[in-house]
């Protein structure tokens, strides 16, 4: 089953609609509430459809073509559908020194995909991160919106059982 | 088993008269509240600066106290406001806070959003009241969400205290205040690229001038300023100039505390407020502690990824700009990395510059095309696979992505680091070159056309 082509209709959905209007008035310009739109979105569906790039030109008033220009230059809008859990490694210099390639290298062994992909279960999606500031307790990762630190690759498997 | 930012900031001792930046954190690291923060003389500064200061008082203040930015360039913040337009009747401004904190190795900045979340919105408000900003944003990094969280939190309980809205104090001034979190690219932290990225654009970075003083976003006069330098605005209006530069250790042209910290294989990692001009060996051997067993010093970065390697025995420089440009680089944030000796230079370097080359945000050439070479060529020399003159086009990127070829900052802070490794640790570069195959025998080679 293809989700990559919409062919569907696509619609807001009313929580969507009002979550990005109520964000518009913290700007004094409509565009500036185009990436909280898009996170607004990507919040409820995991990521963000073509239809929504059209919504969201429409609602803010802006081409979608902008709003495309926005969602595939931040590295945190995802355009494709992206597993349950997001794992993001720092990749960071310190986290170099603090042996996160091996780390990265466990995970990815484990779970059989490379940076940038989707478990075949859609259970995880592997990312890299800029420093996450946890540079004391290096090598530091994320999952979802949880934050850990002095991963050891033997860690590993316990940290992801966590997330199913 | 979720991280706080609980450091070793919490542990040292503290005094509201040497540390006007972490004295109130809690010894737990929760979070101070505005109940706790006001029994800790805060907002005190705030009322003070807005009943009865002007707000050229308060700008004249923050230029005599000699406050620099601490996001890493180090630019004086009086000079940067006295930039703001002096015509009245542009009467929309704007107060930006960077707190897009993603360089590798820069942590300082979430320990204050997230133990002092009210020490950043007492500093927004005195400083907009400075620069006459009716809105400000805090333009923070998506990864940060315990501090978007306590943050938020922070403004709401201003907000019912009368501390952000109309008429703050009775002094006429009315502020609202924002948070705007972000979607990931390090280059969000340029002030410009940050005004792009507020106004819902790509982030690249404007061309300058026209300064963000005279436009900024959307197209109205805009100050940026960095976390700690807002955070250091309060505690020199409420215990003026003449103490402020007090606070500095003798022989530092820099003035007042700085967050300072080292990391990689040193005893006790960690984040600590201390007086500018410090040397570099009490940071590294009085607070982290030295390193741990096992390990050596090979070389160290006095303050973030775009600042230049420098060697053991370049820890006897003090901590403050002029300090560090002694021994060849720059302070940046004051945030240092020791590199052991299990570590090998032309790796640590390709990993630093893919670091660059991914954040590189594509709009100029040199950045765009400079960086994803370097690493190309770093790889190689990783593997063994270099060939000769490698080291030269390296050097020679140094030269085409330095200061004054780019855009913005962030190819020249790239090329600090490479060229600093270059010129110390050279050999482990020369050793990345595959040997040129032995003698070539001309009377074997046929050509063959």
């Amino acid at each position: 089953m293809s989700t990559l082509i919409q062919t569907d209709r696509f619609e807001l959905s009313e929580t969507e609609r009002s979550a990005i209007e109520h964000e518009i008035h913290h700007y004094e310009d409509a565009r500036a509430a185009s990436i909280e739109a898009l996170k607004i979105v990507q919040k409820e569906r995991g990521w963000v459809p073509d239809g929504a790039i059209y919504a969201i030109g429409e609602i803010l008033g802006i081409p979608a073509s902008d709003v495309e220009g926005v969602a595939t230059f931040y590295s945190q809008i995802f355009r494709q559908p992206v597993g349950r859990h997001i794992i993001r490694v720092c990749d960071s210099m310190v986290c170099y020194i603090g042996g996160h390639e091996s780390v990265l290298g466990q995970i990815q062994e484990q779970l059989g995909i490379g940076l940038g992909q989707t478990t075949a279960d859609g259970r995880f999606t592997l990312l890299p991160t800029c420093c996450l500031g946890n540079c004391d307790k290096a090598p530091a990762l994320m999952i979802d919106e949880d934050t850990y630190g002095n991963i050891q690759p033997s860690g590993v498997a316990k940290l992801l059982e966590g997330y199913v | 088993m979720t991280l706080t930012s609980v450091g070793p900031a919490n542990k040292i001792a503290r005094t509201p008269e040497t540390h006007p930046l972490t004295w109130r954190l809690r010894d737990d690291a929760a979070p101070v509240w505005l109940e706790e923060y006001t029994s800790k003389d805060g907002y005190a500064a705030a009322r003070k600066a807005l009943a009865e200061m002007a707000a050229p008082d308060i700008v004249q203040t923050v230029k005599d106290s000699g406050l620099k930015g601490r996001g890493g360039a180090g630019f004086p913040t009086g000079v940067k406001w006295g930039l703001m337009p002096a015509d009245e009747s542009l009467n929309i401004r704007y107060l930006l806070c960077n707190a897009d904190e993603m360089e590798p190795n820069t942590w300082k900045d979430r320990l204050l959003m997230e133990q002092l979340p009210h020490l950043l919105v007492e500093g927004m408000i005195i400083s907009a009241r400075a620069l006459k900003a009716y809105r400000g944003y805090i333009f923070l990094r998506g990864e940060y969400v315990d501090a978007a969280r306590n943050l938020n939190r922070a403004i709401d309980e201003a907000k019912a205290a009368g501390y952000l809205g109309k008429n703050i104090f009775g002094s006429g001034f009315d502020f609202e205040l924002f948070v705007h979190t972000g979607a990931g690219r390090y280059i969000c932290g340029e002030e410009t690229a940050l005004i792009n990225s507020l106004e819902g654009r790509r982030a690249n970075p404007r061309s300058k001038p026209p300064f963000p003083a005279a436009v900024g976003v959307w197209g109205k006069p805009t100050c940026v300023n960095n976390v700690e330098t807002l955070c250091n605005v309060p505690a020199i209006v409420a215990n003026g100039v003449d103490w402020y530069k007090s606070l500095a250790r003798e022989g530092s042209e820099d003035m007042g505390t700085k967050l300072m910290g080292f990391s990689g294989k040193v005893k006790n990692p960690g984040v600590w407020e201390l007086p500018f001009g410090i040397p570099a060996q009490e940071l590294f051997e009085d607070y982290a502690g030295g390193m741990r067993e096992g390990y050596t010093l090979k070389a160290w970065q006095p303050g973030g990824a775009g600042t230049g390697f420098l060697l053991p025995e370049h820890l006897s420089a003090p901590m403050f700009a002029g300090g560090i440009a002694k021994v060849g680089t720059r302070m940046g944030t004051g945030l240092a990395m020791a590199v052991d000796n299990t570590v090998n230079m032309v790796s640590l370097l390709r990993n630093l510059e893919e670091f660059f080359a991914r954040e590189s945000c594509g709009w100029c050439t040199p950045c765009r095309d400079g960086l994803p070479w370097s690493v190309k060529l770093l790889r190689a020399l990783e593997k063994g696979d270099g060939q000769s003159g490698d080291i030269e086009t390296l050097l020679q990127l140094c030269t085409f992505l330095g200061p004054g070829k780019t855009f913005c900052a962030h190819a020249p802070g790239a090329v600090e680091p490479l060229a600093s490794a270059i010129k110390y640790f050279r050999s482990e570069f020369e050793a990345g070159v595959k040997k040129a195959p032995s003698e070539p025998q001309p009377s074997v080679v046929e050509t063959v056309i």
